[in-house]
């Protein structure tokens, strides 16, 4: 038997700007077995929700995250408006479809250009995030932040587009859609790329399944589950198709958020054409919140879960939060059993690990 | 072989184009009319009713309507707009939002900004006057 | 639009039985989560598939609760089983992977039961 050797990755390494740790357990140059260790950071958020009123929560909700903060302001918000009946205004669906999709769009962007920084493809990753600048410039004209936007609240959204800013942003995505579609030819075409990541991480549909994996890792193996086609929010009127690859492996991970990209160009054209004109913005919020409803909302990274529960006053009583990366550590340990040392930085990278959302 | 060089075209006609970076300190940095910079107080309209200090979710707000001080704390501040939103003055609030970001601190200290304490001196004699007749 | 959902409460020694079946129909984990109530605890075990949501309630009481592990089933949930045990205090016995009360790095012992403990102490 050949000698067993523990090697620590983490918390601190140079493909991870967040602190998870994982013991490899090596055989030569094979991992065979990875133990994960989070909790470095552990916030404790969901306790906040004892002290600040279901208002405000928005604001923590937001904060979780720092890619993907407003779609965490969306779940929260969902959940919050299904237990105390809220009807928002359509205009306000519109909007928010808007925002989560461009949201997408930046953060896959932001993943594409880490990903290629992590395998070594430097000019790649400059690229993405100059691309990724002019989608931050559509946030900041329309929100007024660039990474945390606090545009939403609960009953409807906090800032309204006029119709010219609409027109120019329209103008101004055809500009990024090009733009990206050489950069996306890269990632698809490039022999470099395909030889680093085919084959590497394999997760097979099964797996993916009892694992629980959820966002583009489960759909690269081929299991086509998207939290969007439950029609949360004002996704009823957007029509897609859950995007799908079969491979199970980096370079499907990496192919499944090219095209999910492209999806979203597509969406935000779907809602920034079904928007009505004018109309309210938001709803009146009276009363507070009583009952539970566990809110699902697709985020860049897969499915996040709000859980909220209100007891009749303005504190909630249980405010819980399941992001995708959580949900995706068991994926990851399957994944990294049995690849080669040299991997795993890849595999890791290819889950789009967001710790800070793990340890809300 | 070509596979390879797919990225040098992008790289190529990179090279004709001018820097996609601003040169930051020297040009100065570009804002939009939402962009949240930095809470400002006009301390000549506000009539220090602490409505902002009661809204901000992070307590960053402190009034003191007997010494006529407004101040805030720019490290709790997470420029949520919330005070702004309260602010009753009007036509014109008292707070603002302004583009440009708070100036970098050595010490963590708060902000302060002296409001001139305007004696509301007629009126409560004339409220409880007013009131009673109605009871 | 908002998807209906609704919660089945069962009984803690059920808690296998009924989870077995709904991993040999394919169904995924989605989430384990724990919720203090001023007199007792609640557990829901949540899966899905084909976006049909299902839940599974168990109640159990606010000091020394215990639960039989799920990870013989579903390997996924160790990390939930981890979370609650640093969290709430609940032992769950059993756990495929147990980090023995390490998975949080925190000072305190189950910080999110302790304002009940408290009160019960005043009172």
């Amino acid at each position: 038997m050949p000698n067993r050797t523990v090697i620590p990755f983490g918390p601190h390494h140079p493909v991870l700007p967040e602190p998870i740790h994982l013991d490899l357990v090596l055989e030569d140059e094979k991992v065979v077995e990875a133990i994960p260790n989070v909790g470095f950071i552990h916030r404790g958020l969901e306790l906040l929700c004892e002290k600040k009123p279901f208002q405000d929560m928005v604001l923590v909700a937001e904060r979780i995250c720092g890619i993907c903060s407003l779609v965490h302001g969306i779940g929260f918000v969902n959940g919050v408006e299904k237990i105390m009946n809220i009807q928002v205004p359509e205009r306000a669906e519109m909007l928010r479809v808007f925002w989560s999709e461009l949201s997408r769009v930046h953060s896959h962007l932001l993943w594409l250009g880490l990903a290629a920084d992590g395998i070594g493809f430097e000019s790649l990753f400059m690229h993405s995030w100059r691309v990724r600048e002019l989608v931050l410039d559509i946030f900041e004209e329309t929100t007024g932040g660039r990474v945390i936007f606090d545009a939403i609240k609960v009953g409807g959204v906090k800032k309204n587009i006029n119709k010219e800013t609409l027109d120019r942003i329209l103008k101004q995505l055809e500009k990024v859609e090009e733009e990206y579609r050489q950069i996306a030819d890269v990632f698809v075409n490039d022999f470099t790329i395909a030889h680093r990541w085919s084959g590497v991480g394999l997760l097979t549909k099964e797996q993916a399944i009892t694992l629980g994996a959820v966002g583009p890792t489960a759909r690269a193996s081929g299991l086509a589950m998207d939290t969007r086609m439950i029609k949360y929010g004002g996704y009823d009127k957007i029509t897609m198709e859950p995007i799908v690859e079969t491979a199970g492996d980096c370079y499907a991970r990496a192919l499944v958020r090219v095209r999910e990209v492209y999806q979203s160009f597509d969406q935000i054209r779907q809602a920034i054409s079904k928007m009505p004109e004018g109309g309210e913005t938001e709803a009146k919020v009276t009363g507070f919140p009583t009952g539970e409803y566990f809110s699902r909302v697709e985020q860049p990274r897969g499915e996040v879960i709000y859980y909220v529960k209100g007891n009749g006053t303005k504190y909630l009583e249980r405010f819980r939060v399941r992001t995708p990366t959580f949900a995706n550590i068991p994926p990851l340990v399957q994944m990294l059993a049995g690849c080669d040392l040299a991997d795993v930085p890849a595999i890791v990278l290819a889950i789009d690990p967001c710790i800070s959302c793990t340890e809300r | 072989m070509s596979d390879i060089l797919k990225m040098c075209k992008t790289v190529v006609s990179s090279l004709r184009k001018k820097p996609f970076c601003q040169m930051y300190p020297f040009k100065p940095a570009k804002f939009y009319d939402h962009t949240r910079g930095h809470i400002k107080l006009d301390a000549s309209k506000c009539i220090l009713c602490s409505l902002c200090a009661k809204r901000c979710p992070t307590g960053a707000i402190e009034v003191d309507r007997v010494k006529g001080s407004w101040q805030i704390n720019r490290y709790k501040c997470i420029m949520c707009i919330e005070c702004v939103v309260a602010c009753p003055v009007k036509p014109v609030k008292a707070l603002a939002v302004e583009n440009q970001y708070a100036p970098p601190m050595a010490k963590m200290e708060m902000e302060m900004f002296d409001v001139e304490v305007k004696k509301p001196a007629p009126k409560p004699a004339a409220a409880p006057a007013a009131s009673t007749p109605a009871e | 639009m908002f998807e209906s959902q609704e919660y089945i409460t069962i009984k803690k020694e059920e808690l296998l039985e009924k989870t077995a079946p709904l991993f040999k129909s394919g169904h995924r984990l989605v989430q384990i989560c724990c919720t203090k109530l001023p007199d007792k605890l609640i557990m829901d075990y949540s899966f899905d598939k084909d976006y049909k949501f299902i839940d599974y309630r168990i109640e159990l009481p606010l000091e020394g609760a215990s639960l039989p592990s799920i990870t013989g089933i579903y390997f996924a949930a160790f990390t939930y089983e981890n979370e609650i045990h640093d969290l709430f205090g609940i032992n769950v016995i059993g756990n495929a992977l147990d980090f023995g009360g390490k998975f949080y790095r925190i000072n305190e012992t189950a910080p999110f039961n302790k304002v009940v403990k408290k009160e019960v102490k005043n009172a």
